[in-house]
């Protein structure tokens, strides 16, 4: 009996190994940047160049980086979902265009809506590489202490905006 | 005429002049430097190859980064410990020993301790099952007979074991 169970064993392991597999994003790695500081940094604002934006602004808010660029598809994907965001009005949205041209992403925001509460120009990629950005789009969620409660890699979908990404907020903004 | 405008039609070419290619840091040594320590590093977007190959932005930024850090006098392992800040330890091909990353590197030793036992019990099992019969005189005869009969096939085999 043991002969044929064993085996029977190790295949229903691996089939729940194998399966698991199946529904995973290759691309997707841990951040170590969860649960540590926000990486701090001073940068302009993409439509007004004269004034700066750093993390210590929000101190005391619960925020979203969504990192984007006006040459990225995926952007263009989720932007729908930040604009249905921004109108509800739940969190403050403080979007990064990373490594792009200031026109081209300005562009964009005229063309497509802007849902940001401000839009910062990190047009050589430096402070994107600081929070570990290598796709975009990428959302991190940070708290009132300015330490990055979670980070999305990928864009937003209404599936992980409603399941994960608002009841944190809304339970990060009780504390 | 013809031949003359052949002539100045080969002498053509002498007009082309290309670009020479530029060192990509104008330090040679530390490209090499770079692009040795750029093979330890893996490519996040492209996640089986080594920043060092990769065409991918991404692993130019990386190695960007690694020539400016270089430039500015880091050594290879805080240039590592850097990229491990920002993007895990999976951006290393050879992640370092510690608890996170013990399943990782522990799991060919337990694998092998399991097939080591199950052989183990196997072989035990086995001697245990298999029983030295003593033949009988008779049965020793009939054995040596069949041994040289030249037409053993075609004895019927007669089942002697237990």
């Amino acid at each position: 009996m043991m002969r044929f169970i064993l085996p029977f064993v190790i295949f229903l392991v691996l089939s729940v190994f194998l399966y698991k597999g199946l529904g995973r994003d290759t691309r997707e790695v841990p951040s170590p940047l969860v649960g540590r500081a926000a990486p701090a940094f001073v940068l302009p604002l993409l439509h007004e160049p004269e004034k700066k934006f750093s993390p210590k602004d929000m101190q005391g808010k619960v925020w979203l980086l969504n990192v984007w660029a006006s040459w990225c598809g995926a952007c263009k994907d989720e932007h729908p979902l930040l604009m249905e965001l921004s109108r509800q009005n739940i969190v403050p949205i403080v979007g990064l265009d990373y490594k792009d041209k200031a026109v081209d992403g300005e562009m964009t925001l005229r063309r497509a809506g802007d849902p940001y509460s401000l839009v910062i120009a990190d047009l050589d990629g430096k402070v994107g590489f600081d929070y570990g950005v290598y796709g975009v789009p990428e959302t991190y969620v940070i708290d009132k202490q300015g330490v990055i409660a979670y980070k999305l890699i990928g864009a937003l979908t209404a599936k992980n905006l409603r399941e994960t990404i608002l009841p944190m907020v809304a339970g990060l903004q009780a504390k | 005429m013809r031949y003359l405008s052949i002539l100045l039609l080969c002498l053509l070419p002498a007009l082309s002049f290309a670009g020479v290619a530029k060192d990509i840091a104008d330090d040679p040594v530390m490209e090499r430097r770079m692009m040795l320590l750029a093979e330890k590093v893996r490519c996040l977007v492209c996640q089986s190859e080594p920043v060092s190959n990769s065409h991918s932005d991404w692993s130019k930024d990386v190695r960007q980064i690694m020539r400016e850090k270089m430039q500015a006098g880091a050594s290879d392992q805080e240039i590592l410990d850097l990229l491990v800040e920002r993007f895990g330890k999976s951006v290393l091909f050879d992640p370092p020993v510690d608890k996170e990353t013990m399943p990782l590197w522990s799991a060919p030793f337990i694998l092998l301790l399991l097939g080591g036992a199950g052989l183990f019990y196997q072989l035990r099992r086995r001697k245990g099952q298999v029983v030295d019969v003593e033949l009988s005189a008779q049965e020793q005869l009939r054995a040596c007979a069949l041994l040289n009969d030249p037409d053993l096939k075609d004895t019927p085999q007669k089942d002697t074991h237990a």
